[in-house]
């Protein structure tokens, strides 16, 4: 089933433009557990008439892996060209799933020419609700269910986001259980600093199996998060406790999509 | 004969302090420009917070109050030195004691209560770092004269303290003996139980002075000392806290150097003298030594405490691999100071062979950094190790070409297709119409 959303150019050549941009990510396109992701959110901007847009295939990786991997060319290369494409089609605003697009989209992109407004899509998805254009379902979802959030680095301490995600784990008829180490204290998934692409160091112990831990500690049933790659690491890890049967891992757009029966 | 062999040494001491403080200037000199004179009035604020009110400290609150006790006690007993300079001068005896009156004995009984406070607070300190065996207090980058400069600094507040008593307690029983009292908090009551049982007047002006010498050399010791030792600190925090990066701590340095190249790239008409920076371009991409790094990062590296609050909080750390942020910070520390008396000797153009990266800072440390800013969120004067980090893995991949294998496989997919794993850009919308 095919789902409805329009590119830039598309809307450009029917002259209309977006009120916002949904900045997909290399992740949202071409992961296939970060794939349902990007679809929650999409069938949540259709179902609150979100006047949004893609970039589709215009998109290109924001560089972040690069630039945490010390390849600032490679980066800088892959800013001023996306920038390019965004100005062309004068963004204003963007929203996205992913907290390292975030980040260097938000923080990044304005030194080299790109300034825009850049919003994380819990921040929208709170803004949607608070505006009375999204309303959950009394459907039962997750009636029960304790859910802990787990802080994406990227998005709680490099830019202070704590509260949105958790403003909407609580408009859920669940329990919001946090973590011993959460919000400043969260303690990093293990995917950043482009260590998604590699092997980790020599140690004694994968990062995600120490941050897999604190969220068993907690007996919650639902492990949420905002990020692709911190969703990759934190199913990696269940899937080592051989936990999957009790414990799901989901995005906060997944859990507010299905508790608006979307 | 007192005042003159005190004004020597208030002389020697203060110039070799001076003279230290400028060599420590010159070393942070060493590094790249950086402007972080914006913001003023966010600056005072953040250092106010988090210098003065040691904001960060109190996510820990025991430790926190230990650490504030002493801390209150050194900023307050500054003011008594005021008094202690003008007697040793001119060879009075506590000179302000007469026209402050009421004032003066509140003064000195606050100095005495926190003095106590202090005193409970150095021996909580000794006991936890050599009793307790903290995992952040115990590790090995700390074996030998970290542990070693720690401690001394403890056990000189100790002696310290102790002849802050003695000098007043002495002082108490003189007075008493002739019916009279200073009547400060501590020392009206603990000095008669000290030396109450000496009648001897002489023994107790030994006493006494033995106190308000020994009480300044100590000043003097702990002052020259300082240059040398983590607790350097307790100047540092201040510009260090006031000159933080304020922007967001996910914000990395956009290289100017790498924008020109870049520009020049992308359009091959663009004049490469256009931009007004193109004359600043570094002698080389990212940073392989000290003279690489910015002059805030050598500030940080003396700023650092050696706390280890940063390492406690590192994901790298904490599952066992090489990297440590507090070792990043001493490493950068030890070597700016190499390199500083190295040039000092040689001249400022020399250079000794070694480097940061290398001698002091290996790749598998700085390649087990997730960029998590743990450390930067825990640094209670807000050091960023990150920064240092991030640099030298710039060197090392933009001037070395020393990536983990997989890194290249992901940034040639950057470079060829737009995204870090083999897809093609034109199947970016896929998704769309995917089940
Ligand atoms: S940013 Fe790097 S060094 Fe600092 S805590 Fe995270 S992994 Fe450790
Ligand atoms: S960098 Fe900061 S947190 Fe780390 S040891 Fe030094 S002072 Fe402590």
């Amino acid at each position: 089933m095919s789902i409805q959303v329009r590119t830039m150019a598309d809307m450009m050549a029917s002259g209309e433009s977006p009120d916002i941009l949904f900045w997909v990510g290399c992740a949202g396109s071409f992961d296939d557990r970060a794939k349902k992701i990007t679809k929650a959110l999409v069938k949540i901007l259709n179902h609150c008439k979100v006047n949004f847009a893609v970039l589709g295939t215009e998109e290109s990786c924001t560089g972040d892996p690069a630039k945490r991997a010390g390849n600032e060319f490679t980066f800088q290369m892959q800013a001023l060209m996306n920038i390019e494409v965004l100005n062309g089609y004068e963004v204003k605003k963007i929203v996205t799933a992913c907290p390292h697009c975030f980040n260097t989209l938000k923080n990044e992109y304005p030194g080299l020419g790109g300034t825009y407004e850049v919003i994380h899509h819990t921040q929208l998805l709170q803004d949607l609700i608070n505006t009375g254009k999204l309303a959950l379902a009394d459907n039962g979802t997750f009636k029960g269910k304790k859910i802990t959030f787990h802080d994406p680095c990227y998005l709680g301490r490099a830019n202070d986001v704590y509260e949105a995600p958790r403003v909407l784990i609580e408009k859920l008829d669940a329990a919001l259980v946090e973590m011993k180490r959460c919000k400043t204290n969260g303690l990093c998934c293990g995917a950043g600093g482009a260590q998604m692409f590699k092997e980790a160091e020599k140690g004694n112990k994968e990062i995600n199996i120490e941050r897999t831990e604190d969220a068993l500690e907690t007996s919650a049933n639902i492990i949420a998060t905002g990020c692709p790659f911190c969703n990759t690491m934190m199913t990696d890890g269940i899937k080592h406790f051989e936990k999957e049967e009790d414990v799901k891992v989901m995005d906060i757009a997944e859990l507010i999509a299905n508790a608006a029966d979307l | 004969m007192h005042q003159l062999i005190f004004s020597v040494l208030t002389l020697v001491s203060f110039g070799f302090f001076a003279f230290n403080l400028r060599k420590i200037a010159q070393n942070i000199h060493m590094g790249l420009p950086l402007d972080r004179a914006d913001r003023k009035a966010d600056r005072w604020r953040t250092m106010l917070l988090v210098a003065l009110g040691q904001k960060k400290m109190f996510t820990r609150p025991i430790p926190a109050l230990l650490h504030l006790s002493l801390y209150a006690a050194f900023v307050i007993t500054q003011i008594e030195l005021v008094e202690i300079l003008v007697d040793g001068i001119s060879g009075s005896h506590r000179f302000f004691q007469d026209s402050l009156g009421g004032f003066y004995t509140f003064m000195i009984s606050f100095i005495e209560i926190l003095s106590v406070l202090a005193f409970i607070g150095t021996i909580a300190f000794l006991a936890r770092r050599n009793m307790l065996k903290l995992p952040r207090l115990s590790m090995n980058e700390l074996v030998g004269w970290p542990t070693l400069d720690a401690n001394l600094i403890l056990v000189f507040e100790l002696i310290l303290l102790s002849f802050i008593f003695t000098m007043n307690g002495a002082d108490e029983v003189l007075r008493q003996q002739v019916n009279q009292t200073n009547g400060f908090a501590i020392s009206s009551w603990f000095g008669p139980l000290l030396f109450g049982g000496i009648t001897d007047t002489h023994t107790l002006h030994v006493l006494e002075q033995l106190g308000w010498w020994g009480h300044i050399l100590m000043v003097y010791t702990f002052m020259n000392y300082l240059p040398y030792s983590k607790h350097l600190h307790i100047f540092m925090a201040f510009p260090n806290t006031f000159y933080s990066k304020l922007d967001p701590k996910g914000q990395f340095t956009n290289m100017q150097s790498v924008t020109n190249e870049v520009k020049l790239m992308l359009d091959p008409n663009a004049d490469p003298y256009a931009s007004p920076t193109a004359d600043a371009v570094p002698s080389r991409f990212g940073a392989k030594d000290v003279t690489d790094l910015t002059w805030k990062n050598l500030m940080d590296a003396y700023s650092c405490t050696e706390c280890g609050r940063c390492t406690s909080a590192c994901p790298a750390n904490s599952t066992g691999k090489l990297l440590s942020p507090r070792k990043i910070m001493m490493d950068t520390r030890d070597r700016m100071v190499e390199l500083g008396d190295y040039k000092r000797k040689n001249g400022a153009d020399t250079d000794d062979g070694k480097s940061l990266l290398g001698n002091y800072i290996t790749e598998e440390e700085l390649w087990a950094c997730t960029s998590c800013n743990a450390c930067v969120q825990e640094c209670p004067v807000n050091i960023d190790p990150l920064a240092i980090i991030m640099d030298l893995r710039r060197f090392l991949v933009m001037e070395e070409s020393k990536v983990p294998t997989e890194l290249t496989g992901m940034l040639t997919n950057i470079e060829n297709n737009g995204a870090p794993w083999q897809f093609a850009a034109t199947d970016r919308l896929n998704w769309a119409n995917e089940d």
